[in-house]
């Protein structure tokens, strides 16, 4: 059983919208395929990222929100990051809403005239006018959406831009219902160039179960829903969550620290996993139909008067954004941490590129490349006031200097200067200076991201300077990582979904999928994914690895130049491969990729 | 008898996991609406979550509004229904002073916990309980 791929596709300019029908179930899986299906559909791959007419697509899977866990929302887009084609990931209840709102994918086109927010359901779609939200941060904003239409209070989902993504900042963030985020690679600046300011999706319908499937889908979600709230890999994630992992990464020389100045600091206590949940934990909560619960929301008490007058927020926290405006800025508190956090999470930034990018802001100011004229404070490891107006700044794009650091540090240094410690991997570089397997992993990714092959855990192998081995073991993981991401299910569920349950999962429902379907339709998306990124411009032989990279000291010593470079030629080598290996539709020829 | 109680409910991470369930095994469907237990945030998630769900009333407001006694109390509280007595009418859902009563637009039901507990164990933290209709709340 393959029934089709229901896509709701909504023209912005026109303000109209429309319901179509895929017949590509057993070919795009859903989630990762399925994006990459429809993004070749709709995309213009020659034009410019903030075209009109370029899509901004949501894709769910075929398991979502009927097996724990299965609860992301893949967002794929043309980056204005780097104008490459990009897939950011996000949980929250937005899988879930649009599974019930009907659809398996949305797709929008299009620019709206002015400031909107796009609301459906199963049967209702609203365009809105919401031009007075205009530069309006996260929260008020979420707060007047809640409002506006379809209104299906706890059984929707609010997506909405703050002003760095009105302000077109290449790593602004789409915020999904105010803990989650599609946070890397710039999507909230493609909602923006659409001036899409809000999504509410509600899911308001429901599906009766097959009479055949009842037994057995209800059995095998037991045995599932077993393992994912019994194993232990998996409810760590609860427990202390990710930032469990800041003094392991610390203790290993591993932990980013002061823009990579060091890998290393005495002052981890201070903002561990153990002190967030010590001090600061409020409670956690979870993504819609995910049991673990690990979104971590700490307390941030703050004084605002002579007297004892105190307001308090609640911020989530995790390891990456605790690293980005915490280790990296050298920022030792852990209530300094939120307080950035919170200023980060309200401007609609993403928060590991926006710490890393001030980052290399501070050290350029400490040598003197730039000004303070330019940076507007007086940028300084572990200063948070200079830290939360530089974030203003960045996100209000108010002059030259912001708008550059806010196209990336990379983009940033190559005009300004100190291109050599701009710790960036294709994009700001994730937490992990674990050594040479991760730095080329991330720099040559499909998302530039740490989960794209999870390279940190091989450079802690023993045979982590094999070149062949750490191949195969990225291809290995990668594999894995899209099939997963097709389902579309949290990468927190890796232990609790070998293959084998994902193909039991699938068969309870009636797609009958075997192993070996299953492995030649990911190796297919897989190369469809590469295939697309190529075509919007990936050249891996350009992609830089700066020098700063290269004079980290970690726990195994310093960093071997050629062993990465030459890791780097060659993982190259392997993925134009692949890429080659898929035909687009509309070609007679494959396309052409730089050798 | 007991009831379904959501006694600890300051404990919720709002999973949805209960709702799932009831959907999946009683009312076989795929749903977070069609269920016994409802699970919302009361405006946003920074406000901590609520369920809506029946509290067993006895006797119970709803089943005298029903024209066609379709619902009918349940012994220790609640109601029952028989479905091929029901004509959509909907009153029960408004009789219900909690809204625990969702009136499902597709199929023209009412949807209601019938205390069985099946969500029970699908709830990770515990904030779910089958008790006596006399047990204090723990959370107070």
């Amino acid at each position: 059983m393959y029934n089709k791929f229901r896509v709701l596709v909504v023209d912005m300019t026109k303000k109209k919208s429309k319901v179509e029908f895929f017949d590509t179930r057993k070919k795009w899986l859903g989630g990762s395929g399925l994006a990459a299906g429809l993004f070749e559909k709709y995309a213009l791959f020659d034009r410019e990222p903030f075209h009109p007419d370029q899509p901004v697509i949501f894709a769910i899977g075929p398991l979502t929100g009927l097996f724990p866990m299965m609860s992301k929302t893949i967002m794929s887009f043309m980056s204005p990051y780097n104008s490459q084609y990009t897939e950011s990931h996000g949980g929250g209840r937005s899988a879930m809403a649009l599974r019930f709102a009907g659809y398996d994918a949305l797709v929008i086109t299009g620019r709206a005239e002015r400031l909107t927010c796009l609301g459906f359901g199963s049967s209702e779609i609203h365009i809105q006018d919401v031009h007075y939200l205009k530069g309006m941060d996260i929260f008020k904003t979420g707060k007047i959406l809640r409002n506006l239409k379809p209104k299906n209070p706890g059984h929707r989902s609010i997506l909405r831009i703050g002003p760095a993504g009105e302000n077109l900042v290449s790593y602004a963030c789409v915020n999904i219902d105010t803990y989650r985020h599609f946070g890397r690679m710039g999507g909230g600046a493609s909602l923006g160039a659409k001036n899409i300011k809000g999504i509410i999706i509600s899911g308001d319908s429901t599906f009766d179960l097959p009479p055949e499937a009842v037994k057995e889908y209800g059995k095998t979600y037991k045995d599932i829903y077993k393992e994912v709230t019994e194993t232990g890999a998996v409810r760590k994630y609860h427990d202390l969550g990710t930032p469990e992992n800041l003094i392991p990464l610390n203790e290993l020389k591993a932990l980013p620290w002061r823009n990579l100045q060091s890998t290393h600091d005495p002052e981890i206590e201070s903002i561990s996993g153990e002190k967030f949940a010590r001090d600061l934990l409020l409670r956690q909560v979870a993504c819609a139909g995910c049991p673990v619960g690990c979104i971590h929301i700490g307390l941030l008490r703050e004084r605002f008067g002579e007297e004892h007058e105190y307001l308090y927020r609640q911020v989530s926290y995790d390891y990456e954004p605790i690293f980005g405006v915490g280790s990296m800025l050298g920022v030792t508190s852990a209530s300094e941490v939120l307080t950035l956090l919170e200023d980060v999470e309200r401007l609609g930034l993403d928060a590991i590129s926006a710490g890393v990018a001030l980052a290399w802001a501070t050290e350029a100011l400490e040598k003197g490349i730039v000004s303070r004229q330019q940076t507007l404070a007086d940028l300084q490891f572990g200063d948070v006031q200079s830290y939360r107006t530089a974030l203003l700044n960045l996100a209000g794009q108010t002059n030259e200097f912001y708008r550059y650091l806010g196209k990336g540090a990379l983009v940033a240094a190559e005009k300004f200067g100190g291109e050599e410690f701009a710790c960036v991997l294709g994009q700001e570089m994730a937490g992990y200076a674990t050594g040479e397997n991760y730095f080329v992993s991330q720099a040559l990714g499909f998302r530039h991201s740490h989960l794209d092959t999870g390279a940190y855990s091989f450079d802690q192998e023993e045979q982590a300077k094999d070149i062949q081995e750490s191949i195969n073991y990225m291809q290995k993981q990668e594999y894995y990582r899209i099939l997963m991401c097709s389902m579309a299910g949290c990468l927190f569920g890796r232990k609790a979904y070998p293959k084998e349950n994902i193909l039991r999962a699938l068969n309870s429902l009636g797609f009958d999928y075997s192993g070996n379907d299953l492995d030649d339709t990911v190796k297919a998306i897989q190369a469809h994914r590469w295939a697309i990124k190529f075509r919007t411009g990936f050249k891996p032989d350009e992609v830089k690895i700066p020098k700063r990279f290269l004079e980290v000291e970690t726990w195994k010593g310093k960093i071997d130049p050629d062993y990465l470079f030459r890791l780097k030629d060659e993982y190259q080598k392997v993925l134009k491969d692949i890429a080659g290996g898929h035909r687009f539709e509309e070609e007679e020829e494959k396309p052409e990729f730089e050798s | 008898m007991k009831i379904l109680k959501a006694s600890n409910m300051k404990r919720c991470i709002g999973c949805y996991s209960c709702s799932l369930a009831c959907a999946r095994n009683i009312h076989k469907s795929f749903s977070w609406k069609r269920s016994g237990i409802r699970i919302h945030s009361s405006g946003g998630i920074s406000t901590g979550y609520e369920a809506t769900v029946c509290l067993a009333c006895d006797p119970p407001p709803c089943a005298p509004v029903c024209p066609t006694e379709a619902l009918k109390p349940r012994k220790g509280g609640g109601i029952l229904l028989k479905k091929e007595l029901c004509i959509s009418c909907g009153e029960c859902a408004k009789a219900c002073p909690v809204d625990a009563i969702y009136f499902d637009p597709e199929n023209n039901l009412p949807v209601f916990c019938i205390h069985c507990g099946r969500c029970v164990p699908f709830c990770p933290h515990d904030c779910l309980e089958m008790a006596e209709p006399s047990k204090e709340m723990s959370d107070v």
